[in-house]
């Protein structure tokens, strides 16, 4: 079947759907965005949480089906999404939406390195626009393997905007769908109450 | 942060920017939080297809027949092999033994073992011509325990063993057996005024890392394969992988793919071989990916144990003697069962003074899941059930638990039951004086003026207390891990560092194997370069098989070795700028040749702090590049029969306080606090060495109260393969985890650090259990614990 | 597998007559599970997402009614007043994510002895609007668990909406998972007081075949109430009949040992909330009766 949807903020087509393929199989192997993880696929992780006409929901139990015509965020348009939301105004840059394949190819792969993929300073993520919270998750120390990280933060960013002001326990049941093996949320903890403060800061 | 005792020969820190010592961010970071980073599981290549491999659905049995002409037929689907379709005459693998069929061959061990594999153009194509394999088995009793293992009559789970064990184990479904024997056990316990005994029982543990198995295997022109994969180990993978596929390793090209989490789990092979096979046999690149469920079969476990303990001490509180034998699980392939059980005997009374020593460890062969490596590799078991011992004989001597492990802590200089001499700081003592010392936790924080706040409460928004039946408690627990692969393994790694000038600006490149899996050994390389080559700018190489290997990982060795590693090749590359600075600048300036020189901040400088000249003026247009091999102080064997031997080459020691609230009537546990203190030897990274400590606390706490494979005795199948019934803890079951670290320099090691992920995974448990069996005052010989323990339900 | 579509009600009614095997997938939060692993493969899947009747509810006299679809999320921030026990219940529902499209129509569908709204749905007295192109009935939520996984639902027949009787009292839930958060329950417990016809309703979950109300227990509890004139003097309930009632509502439970906890340790756990979520309504109802009269 095909399916038809925005995502972060493109339109997008999907041709040659399989009835049971779910809304993260579609993003990662369809539509070049594997930044939402494929850590359980039954809705006990986290870590492909997306915002489907703006509720945080587990893309690994949406059928694809499901979200012809509506809205979908995800961790690479989460940086854009933030901006707009601050600063109020509507386009689409390029970079959030996908390459014209699926998934990763090798020439992407191959590129990381301490020098980031585009001459930017990975040390400090200088030259890429990030939302707060991902560059708190970078400066709290919040990120290990990182692959709960995507996850975390469309669950943390959503609850910062609902919530600016939370408290830990408000942190720790907004984030409660969202399972970590590395960090023991220490730090993940932090960088959602940095985000916050420079938030508050920022307003 | 306390820092004591730091010998003068070693370099504290960096005068350039970013070097060790600073918590410098992840050079993955902005890739890691925008999505881009690439994991094992989002490569993609044109035109590939879908690997998928049928598992046995029973554990034990003779395969009678397979039929895959139907799922040959189905459309869609490019390849469908059994074992019947290996190109070459090795068609096992294994880490240490090569029991491990690559398909299953007359026979299946456990459930869940790879039958065939499929080729589709979609996974649900492959899965659905996989259903189509049919496979018939005759079912076979299954050996689940030590005594059905080792009766007379026993199905040899391995016939035949070549391995370099039989020759030693007391029955072939033994995989081997190490004691320990030391003093005189008979004797003393003839001295001990207090004798305490107890069996324990630890459950199956799953690393649960949250990157699945997966990888993508590319065929090349020249008949080779390229491998995008996820592994602790590239070289070791590489090692297995190239026989089974008939070729040469230099066909065989690895990549590491990013790594969604490790913990022990990657250590073996999962689908690498499957992948490869497929690539090649339809000429298409392969993309294999687990789902969580597959995931729970594909990679081995933590083992479960069964351990009996006895201790005894004087009436002054000094450790008379241990005797203890401990019975590992290995399930059905070895794995990395020898070297637990390496572990398990030689650490197995602790991180104490004991002079009277009588240990028997044991891996068996079973029917049961494959258990191998996961974070604390065999010295977890044994702190379960050592350190609720010492609780146990503190209470019968009538002295605190703190103050009699302090008694009895060991230090620089102990004697290990091997035989072996600490020959670094062990401030064992020190560091549970310090988790003693951290403040504790208010009380009763769930009560607020809108009532109970229930997120607080054991239970949480379960709603199942408002602090009715809530008993807090208290507990200790202190353990001894060892750094690096020991018993004499050749344990070395890798280092390629390139210096160069671009764009007038001095750039190093470090490249090795190392396979980064979340712990922060690519932060910590370019740190290590900017500190030996006075350069900001550093370029961390995709590790892959282009170059040396870097060894595993695991053993919390890769600081230590890669980075020693890289240190050295530093070094090395250092030297040589130097050598190509005194031929260019040297009659310009005596100091060239008379002075101590240093690279600092692009520069050649005197040890005084004058500037000699810009590196890239010494550089010009010429690159400095080499690659060498290091190595850590060689360890030897233990002997089979007593087991002494210097095995190990560095231990890293933890102490945790945990404080916990329990229903006691419902039997929910809520950990408030997990403190810890531990010694790093040098924390070259202060902010990695707190995430190492708090992630590996927390995995100790999943398996004091909740983390465990469940496995059916009468039938040898996994009961719970999935995260709805495999539970790990969430935020809420997470308690604040302040850590107390210790820098004490080993002077071995470089800038005198200690491998410290392990430890930390040690202590947490014994620490947690300790404090339930506080609140509750019942005796808990085995975790994971759970309400029906707590509540006389079992 | 086909996917269906439905824009309106009646599509999706007529869909389901069509194809009888068609499995309705709203949340997924159940049938995608089966799906990715493999688990189920639907000849067709009904989406019912494109059905906005279903997210709505309407609060009435004496009950709300309640679109099958309306997230959990939403019960419990929405629906506390009137459905306090259930609002409880949506609350522990897993996690953030799946309570935002999880609803109630999906547990009374995948009928789960673990669906954690049904002991609230028992507690506080339910009727579940199921409908066909035949027709559309009201099945007392009593007789609607029929067997494991099973309900009274025709092969034809989709949920629309569930009548829950407004709380005319305090409600009480309470559930028992081995994890703070995100954990299928291994046994729980719902009660309500119905001070208007002086009765107590339960609902036990996960602790029999299908969820179950303690009738003895609440026969019981509602007889002892009466004769010690409890609901007029509003006194603390004796220890006695706390335990009587906890140990009829555990003689009411048929468990299993499961991975997730034993037959024993559930009869145990579900006496334990039993009494504990009675004090808790008790208590509750007694500081309302006192803060009545204080204004009377």
């Amino acid at each position: 079947m095909r399916v038809n949807f925005t995502v972060n903020g493109r339109p997008q087509e999907a041709d040659d759907v399989w009835e049971g393929e779910s809304l993260l199989y579609v993003l990662r192997e369809r539509l070049g965005l594997p930044g939402s993880k494929n850590a359980c696929e039954q809705g006990e992780c986290g870590s492909c949480t997306v915002r489907l006409d703006g509720v945080p929901v587990c893309s690994c139990l949406v059928a694809a089906g499901q979200v012809e015509g509506r809205e979908v965020v995800t961790v690479e348009g989460l940086a854009e999404y933030a901006a707009q939301r601050s600063c109020g105004t509507g386009a689409c840059e390029a970079g959030a939406c996908g390459t014209e394949s699926g998934g990763t190819s090798l020439d992407e792969a191959r590129r990381w390195s301490a020098q980031g993929a585009r001459g930017t300073d990975s040390q400090t993520g200088e030259g890429v626009e990030l939302a707060p919270v991902q560059q708190a998750f970078i400066d709290a120390g919040a990120v290990q393997c990182g692959f709960c990280t995507p996850g975390l933060l469309v669950a943390a960013d959503e609850m910062l905007e609902r919530n600016p002001d939370p408290t830990d326990a408000d942190i720790r049941e907004a984030l409660s769908g969202n399972l970590c093996r590395c960090t023991g949320y220490e730090t993940i903890m932090d960088a959602v109450r940095l985000a916050a403060a420079r938030q508050s800061e920022g307003a | 942060m306390g820092t004591t005792g730091l010998p003068a020969n070693i370099t504290q820190g960096s005068r350039t920017k970013g070097g060790i010592g600073e918590s410098t961010l992840r050079p993955d970071g902005t890739l890691k939080v925008t999505g881009e980073f690439a994991y094992s599981s989002d490569m993609w290549h044109e035109d590939m297809l879908w690997g998928h491999i049928l598992r046995s659905t029973v554990a034990h049995a003779d395969i009678v027949s397979i039929d895959t002409a139907e799922a040959l037929a189905t459309p869609g689907v490019y390849a469908v092999m059994t074992y019947d379709d290996l190109p070459t005459e090795v068609k096992n693998y294994g880490l240490e033994i090569q029991d491990t069929p690559v398909l299953a061959h007359g026979k299946v061990r456990h459930h869940g073992e790879p039958v065939a594999i499929v080729a589709a153009d979609h996974p649900e194509t492959a899965r659905r011509a996989a259903a189509k394999i049919k496979v018939e088995y005759r079912e076979l009793p299954v050996i689940t325990d030590e005594a059905s293992a080792t009766a007379p009559d026993a199905i040899l789970i391995h016939e035949n063993r070549t391995d370099h064990h039989i020759g030693h184990v007391p029955h072939p479904n033994i995989v081997h057996r190490q004691p320990i024997v030391r003093g005189d056990v008979a004797e003393a316990r003839e001295r001990a005024d207090f004798i305490v005994e107890g069996e324990y029982v630890f459950g199956m543990q799953d690393q649960a890392f949250l990157g699945p198995e997966s990888g993508l295997a590319v065929p090349a022109e020249d008949g080779g394969v390229d491998l995008y994969i996820a592994t602790q180990w590239l070289h070791s993978d590489l090692r297995q992988i190239a026989p089974v596929l008939g070729l040469p390793e230099d066909k065989v090209r690895m990549t590491l793919a990013g790594v969604g989490g490790a913990f022990g789990g990657r250590e073996d092979l999962s689908m690498q071989i499957h992948a490869c096979l497929l690539a090649l046999r339809t000429g298409k690149p392969v993309k294999i990916v687990y789902n969580r469920f597959e995931s729970f079969f594909g990679h081995v476990h933590r083992h479960p144990a069964k351990l009996h303990y006895e201790h005894g001490a004087t009436r002054d509180g000094k450790l008379t003697h241990v005797k203890c034998r401990i019975v590992l699980d290995g399930g059905a392939y070895a794995s990395a069962s020898p070297a637990v059980v390496g572990n398990a005997s030689s650490l197995g009374v602790g991180p104490y003074v004991v002079d009277d020593v009588d240990i028997e460890a044991i891996a068996l062969y079973t029917n049961n899941p494959p258990c191998g490596a996961m974070r604390g590799f065999g010295a977890v078991q044994a702190c379960f059930a050592y350190e609720a011992q010492m609780d146990k004989l503190a209470d019968a001597v009538g002295m605190d638990r703190v103050e009699f492990r302090q008694r009895n802590a060991m230090s620089q200089g102990t004697l290990l039951p091997t035989g072996q001499v600490v020959d670094s700081p062990a401030p064992v003592a020190e560091l549970l004086r310090r988790v003693k010392a951290m403040p504790l936790p208010p009380e009763r924080q769930w009560e607020s003026s809108e009532g109970a706040d229930v997120r607080q409460l054991p239970g949480g928004l379960s709603n199942t207390t408002h602090g009715e039946g809530v008993v807090r408690g208290v507990g200790y627990a202190v353990g001894i891990k060892n750094v690096g692969f020991s018993e004499g393994f050749d344990d070395y790694s890798t280092a390629r560092v390139r210096l160069e000038a671009v764009a007038g600006e001095p750039v190093v490149t470090v490249h090795t194997a190392m396979a980064e899996v979340g712990q922060g050994g690519v932060t910590v390389h370019a740190q290590i370069a900017r500190t030996e080559l006075g350069v900001t700018q550093v370029t961390i190489h995709p590790a892959d098989t282009q170059v040396g290997s870097a060894g595993s990982t695991s053993a919390s060795r890769q600081t230590y070795v890669t980075g020693g590693a890289v240190k050295n090749a530093c070094e090395l590359v250092r030297e040589q700028v130097l050598e190509m600075g005194r031929r260019k600048f040297g009659t310009y300036h005596p100091a060239w040749a008379t002075a101590e020189l240093l690279l600092e901040g692009g520069k050649v400088v005197t040890d005084a702090g004058e500037a000699l000249a810009d590196l890239v003026d010494v550089l010009g247009d010429e690159a400095v590049e080499l690659e060498r091999e290091w190595r850590h102080r060689p360890t030897e064997p233990f002997d089979l029969r007593t087991g002494q031997g210097n095995g190990h080459v560095q231990y890293s020691f933890a102490a945790h306080r945990a404080v916990v609230e329990v229903d006691t009537e419902l039997g929910l546990v809520k950990v408030i606090e997990l403190a810890c203190a531990q010694d790093v030897g040098k924390a070259l990274n202060p902010l990695s060495v707190v995430g190492q400590i708090q992630g590996g606390t927390t995995q100790g706490l999943g398996v004091a109260v909740m983390e465990e494979i469940v496995v059916d005795p009468k039938t040898a199948k996994v009961k719970n393969p999935s995260f709805t019934d495999y539970l790990i803890p969430t935020i809420l079951d997470t308690p604040t985890i302040p850590v107390d670290v210790l820098e004490l320099a080993d002077e071995h090691a470089p800038y005198g650090l200690r491998g410290i992920g392990e430890a930390p995974t040690l202590s947490s448990t014994p620490a947690v259990l300790a404090a339930i069996r506080n609140a509750t005052g019942l005796e808990l010989n085995r975790t994971p614990v759970r309400p029906e323990h707590l509540t006389g339900t079992a | 597998m086909d996917f269906l579509r439905p824009a309106s009600w009646e599509e999706a009614l007529a869909a389901k007559a069509e194809h009888p095997t068609a499995v309705p997938i709203a949340g997924g939060t159940d049938v995608m599970v089966e799906i990715n692993f493999d688990h189920r493969r639907p000849e067709y899947l009904l989406d019912l997402n494109r059905i906005g009747d279903l997210y709505e509810w309407e609060v009435g006299e004496e009950s709300v009614r309640l679109g099958a679809s309306v997230p959990y999320t939403r019960i419990m921030e929405e629906l506390r007043a009137e459905l306090p026990g259930l609002a409880l219940a949506a609350h522990t529902v897993a996690s953030p994510q799946i309570r935002n499209r999880g609803g109630v129509g999906g547990n009374l569908g995948t009928a789960s002895p673990a669906g954690d709204a049904h002991p609230a749905l028992l507690a506080a007295g339910a009727e579940v609007e199921a409908e066909s192109v035949r027709g559309s009935r009201r099945i007392p939520i009593d007789d609607f668990y029929t067997g494991v996984k099973r309900n009274a639902l025709a092969p034809d027949e989709l949920i629309r909406a569930v009548h829950i009787k407004k709380a005319d009292g305090p409600q009480q839930y309470s559930k028992v998972g081995t994890r703070n958060a995100m954990v299928i329950a291994v046994c729980a417990f719902g009660l309500a007081l119905h001070p208007e016809t002086r009765t107590v309703r339960t609902g036990i979950g996960s602790a029999a075949p299908t969820p179950v109300r303690a009738t003895a227990a609440e026969e019981f509890l509602n007889a002892a109430l009466e004769e010690g004139g409890f609901w007029d003097n509003g006194k603390v309930v004796t220890p006695s009949v706390a335990k009587r009632f906890a140990e009829l509502c555990s003689a009411a439970c048929n468990p299993i040992d499961d991975v997730r906890g034993t037959a024993s340790y559930r009869r145990h756990a579900v006496g334990v909330m039993a009494r504990r979520t009675l004090t808790w309504t008790w208590e509750s109802y007694r500081g309302t009766r006192r803060t009545n009269e204080g204004a009377a």
